[in-house]
């Protein structure tokens, strides 16, 4: 079983060695890397690649680790009670699986995507530990143990608005996902577009990198919002006509509302538009 | 067998345990990097860094452990007789590659696929590239990472010649900053107020059960608030001068207060606190503050956090007029006095050490005007200030 990338998904050669690596030695991979390079879409193309169920488990600011192991319903049990239903009865009608129990217990094995874990409590990645080491954890309430049948292949995220606890990342696979360079760029682009007009890339490919180097920028443009970008070029013949002809270098780009995402910026990209006008007149 | 390798990696100072050395022996085992050293770069990598920040310092390592190897297929040609070369070849050949060696002829075809192979190489990159030479060729007691590794048939990858852990591309990302974000982080944990503020949106079981027992068996749900960190923080920061000596440190002591708390109020000082600050550092001059209005509009509930280096002529400290920017009416202890008035709980971070404090006359009269609250940058020194705050 090897990740070799797929057809919609660009792998690096030193992506596609760590998740072979996860995939060997069953351990969970930690990706981390700038906003829009694909790190979440690249659990989904492991799991389509690898024809394997995809779990995926978004965190946010207030999620718990035992959310993801499973939750006691106590709530509809009460109600239930009330009611007289039969159910009632058996507690493990009101045992919620989370999504790690799903994943170890999934038929086929599968890809576990634990989404943004930076975003939870910085205790979080600590209450996995041992659920991600031996992926089995207990149920207090029915007193079972839920044990992987299959050990799921575990791709977490991360954007690195915290950092991570040292005993969790002992367990995990390391990958930073680099910015890609224009060689890169040009295969994902025509990933995606696969009958764009190459001159339309390699002029908006020259914009972008450009306005990437421009130092002050709060956010820089990824990889999706080039896509974007371009997705909206195609269906533009103006921005297209304009970002062919003229030089990009003394006006705002086309369209540039897709590039950068923020009034400081916008304004930025027009000062900078403005001195290159006066220098060039 | 990568003992070595690993002692190096831990002193360039990336922090890899043993559990992690045991998986890259474990990924080679399991063929995942098999005689190629680019590979092996990139698993070792993937196994034993844990934090793009250090992927510099393992690039360093890596370089100055495989320097050499590279000039290794030079050295195979003109040190080692065929004969012998071709025994060690033999004892290091694995079961598959015999069978390879089979389908191939004989080992003369071999060698001459092994030659032919080194010359290419040698042409395509001046010196050599490492690949032929990271196979162990442990005879000449480099130590390499897979003993029977020489990879004899098969395809090589030819990589452009350029070899990534000698580029260093994440030279940015180093910071080894004497705290870490997360330790500031946990030791500013230390100072949560837990409150039950906004909308009853959390189920408080515990009286649900009492209300239902009292409601004869019948559900009386009950809600509550759900708790949030209350605390507020008022954070004043020294700007400029000897502070840019400190700059890094105390950015990052900013980011950490910035997700920590909800309530942050920051504002920037020159030197030592006057009649005014600022929010903006671009316009310092124009859009100034009065002290007067902070201690105004932020309530004693706030706790007061300065970081600054307390380093200055004690003049601008103790004297009217003594500051270095302006004309100051009152002396800027006058103004620190009005500041621990109105706030109990307030305390003063140092970036400079603690045992340079005594040699700097400033950092004690400082220290004196903060009631000995003031605490050196570190994360001991963090953890005690919190725990001051809190008290």
């Amino acid at each position: 079983m090897k990740f070799t990338g797929t057809k919609n998904y660009v792998a690096t050669e030193e992506l596609q060695l760590a998740v072979n690596a996860a995939i060997t030695l069953q351990r969970p991979l930690l990706i981390k890397g700038e906003p829009g390079t694909g790190k979440t879409l690249l659990a989904e193309e492991v799991a389509a690649a690898l024809d394997m169920p995809l779990i995926t488990w978004h965190v946010k600011s207030t999620t718990k680790a035992q959310q993801g192991l499973y939750e006691y319903d106590a709530v509809s049990r009460l109600r239930d009670s009330q009611l007289g239903t039969d159910k009632v009865h058996d507690i493990s009608n009101y045992i919620v699986p989370g999504k790690l129990w799903e994943a170890f217990t999934s038929e086929k094995q599968a890809v576990l995507l634990i989404d943004e874990v930076d975003k939870a409590d910085i205790e979080f990645p600590n209450d996995l530990l041992l659920e991600l080491d031996r992926m089995e954890f207990y149920v207090y309430e029915t007193q079972e143990t839920i044990k992987a049948s299959q050990r799921p292949l575990v791709i977490i995220t991360s954007n690195n608005e915290k950092e991570l606890p040292d005993a969790f990342l002992r367990r995990c696979f390391f990958h930073y996902i680099r910015f890609p360079d224009r060689e890169t760029m040009q295969q994902i682009v025509d990933v995606h577009f696969p009958n764009v007009q190459q001159e339309l890339v390699e002029k908006a490919l020259a914009v972008f990198y450009d306005l990437r180097d421009i130092a002050g920028l709060k956010k820089k443009p990824s990889t999706s919002e080039l896509v974007d970008w371009i997705k909206l070029l195609m269906s533009d013949e103006l921005a297209r006509d304009q970002l062919l002809s003229k030089d990009a270098s003394s006006s705002v780009p086309p369209l540039s509302g897709a590039l950068v995402k923020n009034e400081q910026d916008a304004g930025l990209l027009e000062r900078l538009a403005f001195m290159m006008r006066r220098q060039n007149s | 067998m990568l003992i070595d390798f690993f002692e190096e990696v831990r002193a360039a100072g990336v922090p890899a345990t043993p559990r992690e050395l045991l998986d890259l022996i474990r990924g080679l085992q399991a063929d995942l990097a098999f005689a190629e050293i680019d590979d092996f770069y990139l698993l070792a990598r993937t196994c034993l860094v844990k934090d793009e920040k250090y992927y510099d310092r393992f690039d360093l390592a890596f370089s100055s452990y495989f320097k050499g190897i590279g000039s290794l297929d030079e050295l195979l040609e003109k040190v080692i007789p065929d004969e012998w070369l071709r025994q060690t070849f033999e004892k290091f050949l694995s079961e598959e590659d015999r069978k390879k060696i089979k389908s191939l002829g004989s080992l003369e075809k071999l060698m001459e696929e092994f030659k032919k192979r080194l010359e290419e190489q040698k042409e395509r990159h001046a010196g050599g590239s490492k690949w032929i030479g990271t196979g162990g060729t442990s005879p000449f007691g480099h130590g390499g990472y897979h003993p029977e590794g020489i990879r004899v048939g098969g395809e090589s990858k030819n990589r452009s010649a350029a070899k990534v852990w000698e580029k260093r591309e994440f030279r940015n990302f180093d910071d080894s900053l004497s705290l870490g974000n997360r330790n500031i982080q946990v030791a500013l944990k230390r100072l949560r107020q837990f409150a039950r503020t906004g909308a009853a949106e959390e189920l408080d079981l515990d009286s649900t059960i009492k209300a239902t027992a009292r409601n004869a068996g019948y559900l009386d749900l009950k809600m509550v608030r759900e708790k949030h960190n209350s605390v507020k923080v008022l954070l004043l920061l020294d700007v400029g001068g000897s502070m840019d000596d400190h700059i890094e440190m105390v950015e990052e002591l900013f980011t950490a207060c910035r997700t920590e708390f909800k309530h942050l109020e920051h504002y920037y000082f020159h030197n030592c606190l006057y009649e005014s600050v600022w929010k903006d550092n671009n316009r310092r001059f124009n859009e100034r503050i009065p002290t007067m209005d902070l201690i105004h509009k932020y309530g004693p509930d706030y706790k007061v956090i300065f970081v600054g280096d307390a380093s200055m002529s004690p003049y601008e400290i103790a004297v009217a007029g003594g500051s270095v920017e302006h004309f100051n009416q009152e002396p800027g202890q006058v103004w620190l006095k009005r500041v621990t008035n109105n706030w109990k709980k307030t305390v003063w971070l140092n970036p400079v050490p603690e045992k340079y404090w005594g040699y700097t006359q400033s950092i004690s009269m400082i220290n004196q005007l903060m009631e000995k609250r003031m605490y050196p940058l570190t994360i001991e020194g963090l953890d005690a200030a919190m725990k001051e705050l809190v008290k």
